[in-house]
């Protein structure tokens, strides 16, 4: 068949500027028109997509989710709020940031905020912060992690602030012959209570995490409890110390594990993952955030008389626990609408049940009454002051439904114990050098500590240079 | 092509182009239009709009990346050619070299003679070619993601775990599999082979169809055993296409990333870490990202596989000729 060459120059156009109209994007949302923090932009209609739940969260979960949002854009007409499954992880979050694909609000770890600020990557929430009825009423340490060096904020402490503790498996002590109700307080007892454990029932008595950045976090933790740093400050400039001896003991005990056959050798546990083989019953003991059962009941099936027990993590030698929490964030690129749509989030979703009566019942019931029921009253350190946590207590003290009883171990010692704060520059790059090390011993009767430390702190220490 | 090329196309002459220019004189651009110059340039916009922004662009922006220092977010700066020097001093850069060539080598001698052999043993079959065809076929449309967790789960250490299990049955195990640094890296091998295998197999398939049954015939007269039939007379037939094979896998494997990001993310302690993993993980796993680091490391390994590429045909050139 032959065309008219008319034709064919009109059909090759057609097909031409088609596809580039295909590709032509829309101009960018303007900017909020007035910059006005707290005028006009708060009536304008505005959309936000925001950080919801884990993927893995169950129906009631999100069912919960869906009740506070639909009670907020009730409160606020001129929002639409858009929930997005969000799980803060090392390697998908810059990705996401890059790509400019993270939700208007976002998590963050405490210890990235200072990093994210001075590479200008967060929106300046300064002035609806400070606009919201506890603005002044933060935990000024915490703040901190979310403020530049002039003191303008950019992200606010949020969800929790936790130490790392130990969480096990009572059923499986109860299998032992062990006692639920007094578990272990030093890593000797840790480890001859995992070897009952595992003699008596055949399942591994404990388990570190050990893939990605969540490795090198949790040794981290295991160093802090045994008076050991991963980074000092000498003269204002920052050492790698990833051959301390306390890091060298803890990652022996966990060879020491191995041998006795009583460690879940598996370098392919992160958080979500070890998460997981723990609601599974594959393992009984492992240490992770203070906060962990909230996502347990979440996501990993565990309930209220699942046998869950938590305890303070042992420390020696001076050591305490690793604290660490999460910061709301905004992307840069939001509007001054979307800004103020999104403290306004934050405000809804993350603070004001800590500081109003009536948000926290709203809250705690929502939970409570989800089917299955949320997690209420899980034990976390105060976003504002312990005077204020204690109160919110009393406050939804009827929707409370986490077994506490389960939890003196870590509760009776959480405002006491010693705090350990991350490491102040690098953070995630120390525990990326880290965690190769854990994989290492974990999975090689052989691996020579020393060589792998040292080679780590090189590697620490060269990320520590580019970073400062 | 060579000088054979140059017969074949002369007579048809009336079309060489410099006997053409000669005769008629360098065109105006208005009988160049006339003649269908313009309609061609227009159906050629979409391909080349497409290729430019898709292709094109994306490989000149990392040109341009790896000379600079880039979170993507702020202003780059330039930095010369300091992300090579970076790149080329990582102490890490000598274990994931090894580590993708260990793959290489694993897949080439576990991977591909596998489908040679699957293809020219279906080819002898005389009844549900077809149907052995899609059963080989069938790992290639499983997704990539579905395939490896599937594995994954197959790979449980446990001795519960689905391969300890069978492996069990006859005293062996159990192993660690992917926890182990030794059994880690074969046993992405082992995956990525049967994912793989399939598509191998088509193509050889179709090969084998072309190869003239007067051959074999011939060689059966002569008394032949079926080795010496796939020695003397399908492999020589074939050679083009293994060749070709041989090329993109070797290609394909020195970019190998699916399998060691999903399956150990380069664990236990960088075992499994490939060139290509490194690659993402200095854009990806450092807050802010190293993008110009990433993209020189790319950079490198496209220029080695260009370099192979064409030293491999410059000596396979006489070999690959049928």
């Amino acid at each position: 068949m032959r065309f008219h060459r008319t034709t064919t120059l009109a059909m090759a156009a057609v097909l031409s500027f088609g596809l580039l109209a295909a590709c032509d994007s829309s101009d960018p949302e303007e900017p909020g028109a007035s910059g006005d923090p707290t005028g006009a932009a708060t009536d304008e209609a505005v959309t936000i997509r925001v950080a919801g739940l884990l993927p893995t969260a169950d129906d009631a979960a999100k069912q919960q989710l869906d009740e506070r949002v639909a009670a907020f854009e009730e409160q606020y007409p001129n929002i639409t709020v858009e929930p997005e499954d969000y799980q803060w992880l090392n390697s998908t979050f810059t990705t996401a940031l890059a790509g400019g694909t993270l939700p208007n609000v976002f998590e963050i770890p405490l210890t990235d905020g200072k990093t994210l600020i001075q590479q200008g990557q967060l929106a300046d929430i300064d002035s609806y912060v400070k606009a919201l009825p506890y603005g002044d009423d933060f935990n000024e340490k915490l703040l901190e992690n979310g403020m530049d060096d002039s003191g303008t904020i950019f992200a606010v402490p949020a969800k929790s602030i936790y130490a790392v503790a130990l969480h096990y498996n009572r059923n499986l002590f109860e299998q032992a012959g062990l006692d639920p109700d007094d578990p272990p307080t030093t890593w000797d007892e840790v480890r001859a209570d995992a070897k009952k454990i595992h003699d008596e029932t055949g399942i591994a008595g404990y388990a570190t995490m050990a893939l990605d950045a969540s490795g090198g976090w949790q040794l981290a933790a295991g160093a802090n409890s045994r008076g050991g740093v991963i980074e000092k400050n000498e003269g204002g400039k920052y050492i790698a110390t990833l051959t301390d001896p306390a890091i060298k003991a803890h990652l022996q005990f966990l060879q020491d594990l191995k041998k006795d056959g009583s460690l879940l050798a598996r370098a392919d546990l992160g958080w979500g993952e070890i998460n997981a083989a723990f609601g599974g019953g594959e393992l009984a003991m492992y240490t992770s955030g203070s906060d962990v059962y909230n996502a347990l009941v979440e996501g990993n099936g565990v309930t209220a008389d699942w046998g869950y027990g938590l305890t303070a993590i042992p420390t020696e030698d001076g050591g305490g626990a690793l604290a660490g929490g999460t910061l709301a964030a905004v992307t840069k690129d939001s509007t001054e609408a979307q800004k103020d749509a999104a403290v306004k989030w934050i405000d809804w979703w993350y603070l004001s049940k800590l500081q109003d009566k009536d948000q926290a019942i709203a809250d705690a019931s929502t939970r409570a009454g989800a089917n299955p029921p949320q997690a209420v009253g899980t034990p976390v350190l105060p976003i504002f002051s312990e005077e204020l946590y204690k109160e919110n207590l009393e406050w939804i003290k009827d929707y409370i439904n986490v077994p506490l009883e389960n939890m003196t171990g870590y509760t009776d010692v959480m405002f006491e114990q010693d705090l350990v704060p991350e490491a102040a520059v690098a953070t995630q790059d120390l525990y990326n050098a880290l965690f190769p090390v854990v994989q290492a011993v974990i999975t090689d009767d052989n691996a020579d500590i020393d060589a792998l430390l040292s080679t780590a702190n090189e590697v620490g220490q060269t990320a520590i240079d580019a970073a400062s | 092509m060579t000088t054979d090329d140059t017969v074949l196309i002369q007579p048809r002459g009336r079309g060489s182009y410099k006997v053409h220019e000669r005769e008629q004189g360098p065109r105006s651009l208005a009988t160049w239009a006339r003649r269908g110059g313009l309609s061609s340039l227009v159906f050629a916009l979409p391909i080349l709009f497409v290729f430019g922004v898709f292709s094109w662009w994306p490989i000149v922006s990392s040109v341009v990346m790896s000379l600079q220092e880039s979170n993507l977010v702020d202003a780059p700066t330039w930095v010369g050619l300091d992300n090579f020097r970076a790149v080329l001093t990582d102490p890490l850069l000598p274990t994931v070299i090894r580590n993708t060539a260990w793959f290489a080598i694993l897949a080439m001698v576990f991977g591909y003679p596998i489908p040679l052999v699957g293809a020219v043993l279906m080819s002898e079959l005389r009844r549900r070619k077809g149907f052995y065809s899609a059963l080989a076929y069938l790992p290639v449309v499983v997704p990539p993601v579905v395939a490896v967790l599937l594995w994954k789960f197959f790979y449980d250490p446990r001795p519960e775990g689905v391969f300890n299990t069978v492996l069990g049955w006859v005293g062996l195990g159990p192993f660690a599999w992917l926890n182990d640094a030794t059994w880690a890296m074969p046993s992405l091998v082992l995956e990525a082979t049967w994912a793989a295998a399939g598509g191998t197999v088509i193509i050889y398939l179709a090969a084998l169809i072309s190869v003239p049954a007067e051959l074999y015939d011939a060689a059966e007269v002569d008394g032949a055993s079926v080795w010496r039939k796939v020695w003397h007379v399908t492999l020589p037939q074939l050679r083009g296409v293994l060749f070709i094979t041989l090329i993109l896998q070797i290609i394909g494997t020195a970019q190998v990333f699916l399998e060691p990001f999903l399956f150990t993310n380069g664990g236990p302690n960088h075992a499994t870490e490939t060139i290509m993993l490194r690659i993402y993980n200095l854009a990806f796993t450092n807050l802010g990202g190293n993008f110009g680091q990433a993209t020189a490391l790319s950079l490198l390994l496209a220029a080695f596989l260009a370099v192979m590429s064409l030293v491999y045909f410059r000596m396979t050139r006489n070999w690959s000729q049928t």
